[in-house]
């Protein structure tokens, strides 16, 4: 394998372990030692202590775990919906289809994570309200992809003849649509997984996402941000785990959708 | 065309008018009551009472619609809740140093992405390509809250050359423009290179090198252009990202615009505030999806003729 598929491959393995084992090792993530305030790595301590003498490591990879769960549980929500949704307008068309576009048009008018900020804002900080809000505005990615797709297909030869078999709508869809359109919905699930971390981030970097003591790398960028001139480190740790995640995600996706070819696919920043 | 032009700016204003209605809702999406949560624990009942009244919340929601639309038409965005403020007023003061930001971090991004791209499609499949696709998938990668924070660490702290934060002088501008220049510079090189190289394989330019053109002739005269379109896009839909991403650039750099106001109030609770400030975010950035759109023709004559 090249080194553009084992390298991503490699980093969301790990990413995904470390989430899963977070539980079950002897992490320390909240205790608070004094002694160690601000001490920048050693040998003992890989990647130093933060303002409280909580070992940054620990912090990491608690942060791993918030990432990946918020991930998770935004994607598969968005994607379940935005795709329900996306055929069922596609195969009705007409009025119904119009005015769905328009709905999802107005989503798109919000730019970037400003909605989900906004919501994030008004629901109050918190983990579930961030993945409320990230869902809100992510559904709308998958909508659009699994209209267009359905779009495209509908007019296919087994389509008519499963409807003049009077093979009723949902199985249609069921069936015959989603098996065909599954290939561009997982390359965009793909670069939703790695603007959902970079979102995760933002908002917890806002202070709207996961609340103190719990970990995020986002909240700790800005806890760090305060003590830069003494401890840089808390600072890059964080924004390093950050970026090699979101390039491994990128590049597996750019890999995915090399292989399937689909041209009209946006990639998502 | 001209059918075009009343369908397209017809969608535009339907768009708009929902994005204000999504706006007006937002204060009712607010778990329990806003007010209370505006207030706190300790509220007295008389006092949110009158918050409610003077923010027409009593009213029943239609009726209150229409007051919010009524409102949008004049311009008048309600009373801050914390400085007792006329909303527009604290929106006037802050969209210089926004639309300052926004338009240096747009200058950055093209100065970067514009050589890059050419750079990588002229030397398609060298190292000049690699690298420069190197710098484009790393700049989508790293987020600019912490894009802010290194620059600062590298060119205010470490290097003593910029201030690290402030509005005072054209020199604490470079760091944030920079931070937001980078990110869209990032997509946009990848985006001027696919462009080109589509361009480059066309006939026309094969003829142009068979008559002796020098390729800088060439690119400037008959790729860039035909790459334009493509570009243009890409440029429409990523200055959203530009003016989400100014919220959290404006906080790190403590840029006194529109993102610092909409999370001073997100933190104040001063929910007026924050719908004014998602309103004009998303209206501007649909109004310049909107005029991109129209470029269209005039960049591209043959969009015209299809049209």
């Amino acid at each position: 394998m090249k080194f553009r598929m084992t390298f991503p491959l490699l980093t969301i393995l790990c990413w995904g372990l470390v989430a899963l084992l977070a539980g079950i090792l002897p992490l320390e993530p909240d205790r608070i030692n004094l002694e160690k305030v601000l001490v920048p790595p050693d040998w003992q301590s890989w990647l130093g202590y933060d303002d409280l003498g909580r070992a940054i490591v620990d912090r990491l990879v608690m942060g791993a775990r918030t990432s990946l769960l918020v991930a998770i549980c935004v994607v598969f929500i968005s994607a379940v919906f935005g795709t329900l949704l996306g055929i069922l307008a596609g195969s009705i068309g007409g009025r119904w289809d119009q005015c769905f576009v328009i709905i999802l048009d107005i989503f798109m008018a919000f730019p970037g994570i400003l909605l989900a900020i906004a919501l994030a804002g008004l629901l109050g900080p918190g983990i579930l309200n961030a993945v409320i809000a990230l869902s809100i505005v992510g559904w709308v990615g998958f909508a659009r992809l699994a209209r267009a797709q359905t779009l495209s297909i509908k007019h296919r030869e087994h389509i008519m003849a499963a409807h003049a078999l009077g093979m009723r709508g949902w199985r249609i869809g069921r069936q015959h649509i989603l098996p065909l359109i599954t290939a561009p919905l997982i390359v965009e699930a793909t670069f939703a997984v790695a603007a959902t971390v970079i979102a995760e981030a933002s908002l917890s970097f806002l202070g709207l996402g996961v609340q103190a003591p719990a970990a995020s790398w986002g909240s700790m960028i800005r806890e760090g941000t305060r003590y830069m001139l003494v401890a840089p480190h808390m600072v890059l740790a964080p924004g390093i785990a950050i970026c090699v995640v979101v390039l491994s995600i990128n590049l597996l996706g750019d890999q995915f959708r090399d292989r399937i070819d689909v041209r009209q696919l946006k990639p998502l920043s | 065309m001209l059918n075009y032009l009343v369908k397209r700016i017809f969608t535009a204003v339907i768009v708009i008018l929902g994005v204000s209605t999504a706006v007006f809702l937002l204060i009712h999406v607010v778990p329990g009551d806003p007010i209370q949560a505006m207030l706190g624990e300790t509220a007295l009942p008389g006092n949110i009472e009158a918050i409610r009244i003077a923010l027409g919340l009593d009213l029943p929601i239609h009726q209150q619609w229409l007051e919010f639309m009524r409102g949008l038409l004049r311009f008048d965005l309600g009373e801050s809740l914390y400085s007792r403020r006329a909303v527009a007023e604290i929106i006037y003061e802050r969209l210089g140093p926004t639309a300052v930001l926004a338009f240096a971090s747009l200058v950055i991004a093209m100065l970067i992405a514009f050589p890059l791209g050419i750079l990588a499609a002229i030397c398609k499949n060298t190292i000049w390509d690699s690298l420069a696709m190197s710098f484009s998938i790393l700049g989508v990668a790293i987020p600019n809250f912490w894009m802010g924070p290194v620059l600062i660490l590298v060119f205010s702290i470490g290097l003593g050359w910029l201030p690290v934060s402030g509005h005072e002088s054209i020199s604490s501008l470079v760091l944030p423009a920079l931070t937001l220049g980078t990110a869209l510079a990032a997509i946009l090189s990848r985006m001027i290179r696919s462009a080109l190289l589509e361009v480059l394989n066309e006939d026309y330019i094969i003829a142009a090198r068979a008559r002796g053109l020098s390729t800088l002739h060439i690119l400037l005269q008959h790729a860039l252009p035909n790459a334009a379109l493509p570009v243009i896009t890409v440029l429409g839909m990523q200055f959203g990202n530009l003016l989400a991403g100014a919220v959290i650039t404006e906080t790190i750099f403590s840029w006194p615009g529109i993102g610092q106001l909409t999370i001073e109030s997100i933190q104040r609770r001063d929910y007026p505030v924050v719908q004014a400030c998602v309103l004009l975010i998303s209206i501007t950035y649909v109004f310049i999806n909107l005029v991109t759109d129209l470029c269209y023709g005039m960049v591209d004559p043959r969009v015209r003729v299809e049209q």
